[in-house]
């Protein structure tokens, strides 16, 4: 172990790594000064983005350390103790796992991730059932690797329902019960979503599934080891577990098949046959092992988390919607994991905002499709208007953030959304407003995608979008027209 | 970091661990002394299974540490440090497995393992081409999520051609010529196999291949870090990377999918589109950092590791085999080695005694971690198919064992490891009922006296009284009792009672 922080060290130091602090649980009173220009700063943002990633719980990663270390052994080599060791390790895992969500262990496969379940559950269940039943039903705001998966489907023949949402983003109950079909093989529809936070009606639809005789299947990724779980309770027949967003570690995943009545599906990757043949290929029992921790520090820790983060968000909405006008809280909420608030701040472009919030990792969407310059389809779907869909930031609060953290993005969001909304053009209360800033003198603003300049003395009042990235010029010179851009020029520097 | 070690020691007094040394550098010299009974022995057998899973390089735990405690971003994040960090660092670890076969870049892909990376490569370009293509060629000793992917294509109208393979393993070149058909869109030949090291002539297929406008995948798992691999020398269009067996982490792997020119693949997994759209999903950082440090470390290693394994290979099969006979060496069964040493690779080395039960003997062996065949069939009573497909008498097949010899094999386990199976070879011969010469030898050993011994999947009492010279398997695994009848019968065994007793 002395070797291993000696050998840290050394590489700390080879490659300058500034000795950025272990930022493990975070104390943020340090970052409320400013630093100079010319110094270079060695502390990094505030982490408010829980939702596409949790950094690993201390504790999970002591689990893990000695299958990293010592015991290495192939948990499917029946004929020595370093493959007996790692199967124990793994079947304790598998136990801890089941034992959060109220399963039985034989109904828990690990695979490489919640992407890798979701594909499982709803291609496998389909194609094993699909010389009866033919559709399958999901919703609009569901994690891209659902819609996806439906979409390939429906390449191969199978009809998919993809039901709309509230303005709340809940589902309509009778909607679902009128959509089901007598051919109706699976219903998928996740816990919390991601984007917004928003939790769906979970036992009432399990409810309505079992009675039709239907596969209920929950991308639980957001809510599992976060809200009580209960595979039974809820009657779900398929669940997604990922492991990075329980303070676990990134690579590997669950998903639960329920045994009694016995859920039957096509395994999508072949080979040797393990984990009940549903999944090939050698589980990684440190990940495993990880997951398992995860999950029993999770049941431990989740009464206190859901109290302490529900302070913290309501501290946080409550706050900024006091002092500034014109936000609005995308999302129901009553039915809301306390944890994921996405907020869109009228009259101002929700990239500006986050190029100024530079001290504190923000998110203004999925970081799966964070890549493409349409706004979230989630919000889309609850029906946000397309400017306040543009607006948008989500905050994430999690296990290991802190008050001051809290309080310090708050000061720093309501400081500049309301920078930002002065530097408009038009006065506030004009209908239609335009979507970004704009100043009486040329503003140049970065963005994530180019650079941004208003109100040039050749065209008073508009915005010009100069493209940096990669994306293709007809693309981005349509997206731009859309938003009300002209594009002008390329420069391929990267982001300010 | 202290807090790291107390709460590691703390962990580890807790749960009564009993301070199993960290092991990483074996040291045999301590495993010579034997324990007595009632003495629980803290040590750890000696560990020649590196076809299996290898252990973590330290190098390689070192790089990944920081992204398992501070840099703990998506990659897929892109609008803050964190992200763009880990994104960084997840292209600099894409340069580091590029650069070990000579690839680009962008050619690089990383998943979860050689598994789905088998799977991708296969089923995804299969289903690509599948209008115009529906034939693909392997052949009959590939790993078994190759030869599964295969069948399971079979079963979507696809046609398979598994190639026979000659007695030491390698394919015939003519017969994968012959093969080659106007609709074959892919041809999958792996580099070294993971349980006889078996070097199939990649050059020369890759050449084939690329002549006849064929795709060509191999999947080297066993070979990437090991032996120089390029994949424009070789003419590979595709590649399987596995990261537990090159002394990187389990859970992760890649594919190399070849650019120019462009090979075209559906993918499997659906979602987001990360990874140019062929695997969707978040890239674990930290375990493709681990990924990339391990190809790089192997690409400064490779060559004294190859010397190093060459030569403790060369010491483990001639001591063997000088000392008993009736050895043969599955993938060299006309005894041209030593020149075989060169044409295999020398950390996998698989060897049948004949007249002497596998199992028993991998039994004796306690002290050190041995297997009989693929991990992935382990479960199975069949004899591997590899052996099989090779031409190994079935008696034979049974009676195999694999012994691997990797970075960390010290030149003491190699030498201990040779002592004890010497001995004990000598010994399960000697306890034979039948003289040896004797045509069809039993499976196991017999004594004059009720002998008990204890198996994998039961107990087998030789030569009871009331059975004398027969053999009587008592199960106690879990295995459909039919099954275990019907198997046991095959191999000579009577099947008596079940006990359900784990293993002594």
């Amino acid at each position: 172990m002395l070797l291993l922080l000696r050998r840290v060290a050394t590489l700390r130091g080879a490659r300058g790594l500034a000795g950025a602090p272990a930022r493990r649980l975070s104390g943020a009173a340090r970052r409320h000064e400013k630093k100079g220009l010319g110094e270079e700063s060695t502390l990094r943002p505030l982490y408010m983005d829980v939702q596409a990633t949790t950094p690993l719980d201390p504790r999970v990663l002591d689990s893990m350390l000695p299958y990293l270390m010592h015991y290495y052994g192939n948990p499917h080599s029946r004929t020595h103790a370093y493959g007996w060791e790692s199967e124990s390790a793994m079947e304790r895992a598998r136990q801890q796992v089941a034992s959060l969500i109220g399963a039985d262990p034989r109904e828990i496969i690990f695979t490489s991730g919640a992407t890798e379940s979701n594909n499982l559950a709803i291609k496998g269940v389909a194609r094993f059932y699909k010389s009866r039943k033919k559709h399958i039903i999901t919703t609009q705001t569901e994690h891209k690797c659902v819609l996806d998966s439906c979409r390939y489907l429906e390449a191969e023949g199978f009809r998919v329902t993809y039901l709309p949402v509230k303005r709340n983003g809940l589902i309509d109950l009778k909607e679902l019960e009128d959509a089901l079909q007598p051919d109706t093989s699976l219903v998928s529809i996740m816990t919390v979503n991601n984007e917004i936070g928003v939790k769906q009606p979970i036992s009432d639809i399990g409810q309505i599934c079992s009675s039709r005789k239907v596969f209920f299947h929950t991308d639980a990724a957001q809510a599992v080891g976060k809200i009580p779980m209960d595979v039974n309770d809820m009657k779900i027949d398929l669940m997604s577990i990922s492991g990075h967003k329980i303070y676990g570690p990134k690579g590997v995943g669950a998903i639960y098949i329920r045994r009694r009545p016995r859920v039957r599906l096509e395994p999508l990757q072949s080979g040797g046959g393990q984990e009940r043949g549903m999944r090939s290929g050698t589980v990684p029992t440190p990940l495993a092992v990880g997951l398992g921790a995860a999950c029993e520090v999770s049941q431990q820790e989740m009464e206190y988390d859901y109290k302490r983060i529900s302070v913290l968000a309501d501290r946080l909405i409550t706050k900024i919607m006091t002092e500034i006008p014109d936000v609005v809280m995308n999302g129901d909420p009553e039915h809301h994991y306390p944890g994921c608030i996405n907020l869109s701040f009228a009259y101002v472009e929700g990239e500006s905002l986050l190029m100024a919030l530079k001290d504190v990792a923000l998110s203004s969407g999925s970081a799966c499709t964070s890549a493409s310059l349409e706004p979230s389809y989630v919000l889309r779907a609850i029906g946000t208007d397309e400017d306040l869909a543009h607006s948008s930031i989500r905050f994430g609060i999690g296990r290991f953030t802190t008050e001051e953290e809290v309080d310090y993005t708050v000061q720093k969001c309501i400081q500049h959304v309301k920078r930002l909304r002065e530097m408009r053009f038009e006065p506030p209360g004009q209908q239609n407003p335009p979507l970004t800033l704009a100043t009486t003198s040329s503003q140049v603003t970065g963005s994530t995608y180019g650079t941004i300049i208003e109100n040039t003395p050749w065209n008073p009042g508009g915005r010009v979008l100069i493209r940096y990235c990669l994306l293709p010029r007809q693309l981005l010179n349509y997206l731009a027209l859309q938003r009300g851009y002209m594009l002008r020029s390329v420069r391929r520097h990267p982001p300010r």
